[in-house]
């Protein structure tokens, strides 16, 4: 068994997922860790698959898909590198009048305390005039809570943002 | 005392629901300790239900002080509970015992009042919240054959819904 990420974009319509996923299970691919969301007029596949036949045959099985839905498709092979083992303890939760820099200074700030960003979600929403952005960073930070907070602060008045920082916390029941 | 093996999902069993308990005998006592020892052995050991062991009775015990301390109710025995009341909302990451590896974004009220039984049959009321209540409400469930992958919400639920205007052309 081999694995692949497989990156799918296209203008959003119905049934793009059905198409590209249906065509992967005919193919004999198995669908692993995936994140599949609209960015913009675009729909976004991005997904770990396992294939058991040749590449170039995972290839030829999305070709139809591609065609008939106008998909830009991109397949790379991967090495089985296992997950990392560090889980989410942080949420960081941003949000302000859109401006470019947001995103730059905030994840340069978290980078320099060993923050590990595992999902970053971020949204340009409200009125055209005035959009307002906003950003949601899952991660782990290996100093905790309180060290994150203490260097985002800064951010809030340098990028005119609301920072709020959470920890997430799981309930073993 | 014994620890009782647990049963994990996909298991169907654990889709069943379960009955009152009408006879409060020594039988069910001894159950209850053994319950209660099978929840300590467990990784979080804060929390079980009986259907969780394949015994489809509405009985739930809660004891979060391995989390909170002293500053909780500690061991609390739930027979026959009922929810009577609940407010607020929080989204909390949870786990399960019958679900192993696996941890998701849940939805549940922020203080509770519960009522219930206790292993004599004497009538019970527990006010709890946070992280308390939500331990409650998680083992409760299983009584209904519900597991905590039942109610997952995704990982922006917590603060901003999708916006679903339509845009002024």
């Amino acid at each position: 068994m081999s694995q692949a990420l497989l990156t799918v974009i296209g203008e959003d319509r119905p049934g793009i997922v059905a198409a590209v996923t249906q065509a992967l299970y005919a193919a004999d691919c198995a669908i692993g860790d995936a994140s599949m969301m609209r960015l913009g007029g675009y729909f976004t596949i991005m997904q770990v698959i396992d294939y058991s036949r040749d590449f170039g045959a995972v290839e030829a099985a999305l070709d139809p898909a591609v065609k008939r839905l106008n998909l830009r498709v991109h397949l790379d092979p991967i090495s089985s590198v296992p997950a990392q083992e560090d889980v989410a303890n942080v949420r960081v939760t941003v949000y302000g009048a859109d401006h470019p820099g947001i995103v730059a200074g905030v994840t340069e700030a978290l980078a320099k305390i060993g923050f590990n960003i595992i999902d970053l979600e971020s949204e340009k929403s409200g009125n055209p005039e005035r959009p307002i952005y906003v950003m949601i960073i899952q991660g782990s930070a290996p100093q905790g809570l309180e060290q994150v907070r203490q260097t985002l602060e800064p951010l809030k008045v340098e990028q005119g943002v609301e920072i709020s920082v959470h920890a997430i916390d799981t309930a073993l029941l | 005392m014994a620890v009782l093996p647990i049963l994990t999902y996909p298991d169907p069993r654990l889709a069943r629901p379960s009955e009152p308990v009408a006879e409060f005998d020594d039988e069910l006592r001894t159950f209850v300790a053994d319950l209660t020892e099978t929840m300590y052995a467990g990784p979080g050991g804060v929390g079980i239900a009986a259907p969780q062991v394949d015994r489809l009775q509405r009985i739930v015990i809660v004891d979060v002080r391995p989390k909170l301390g002293e500053d909780c109710h500690g061991l609390m025995v739930l027979i026959n509970p009922e929810l009577v009341a609940w407010e607020g909302m929080a989204v909390g990451r949870e786990g399960c015992m019958s679900v192993p590896d696996f941890t998701g974004n849940v939805i549940r009220a922020e203080r509770i009042q519960v009522q219930a039984q206790d292993p004599d049959g004497r009538d019970r009321v527990y006010e709890c919240e946070g992280f308390e209540a939500r331990a409650v409400q998680h083992e409760m469930d299983h009584l209904d054959g519900l597991l905590f992958l039942d109610r997952l919400v995704s990982r922006k639920t917590d603060l901003f819904r999708r916006k679903n205007y339509q845009k002024k052309k």
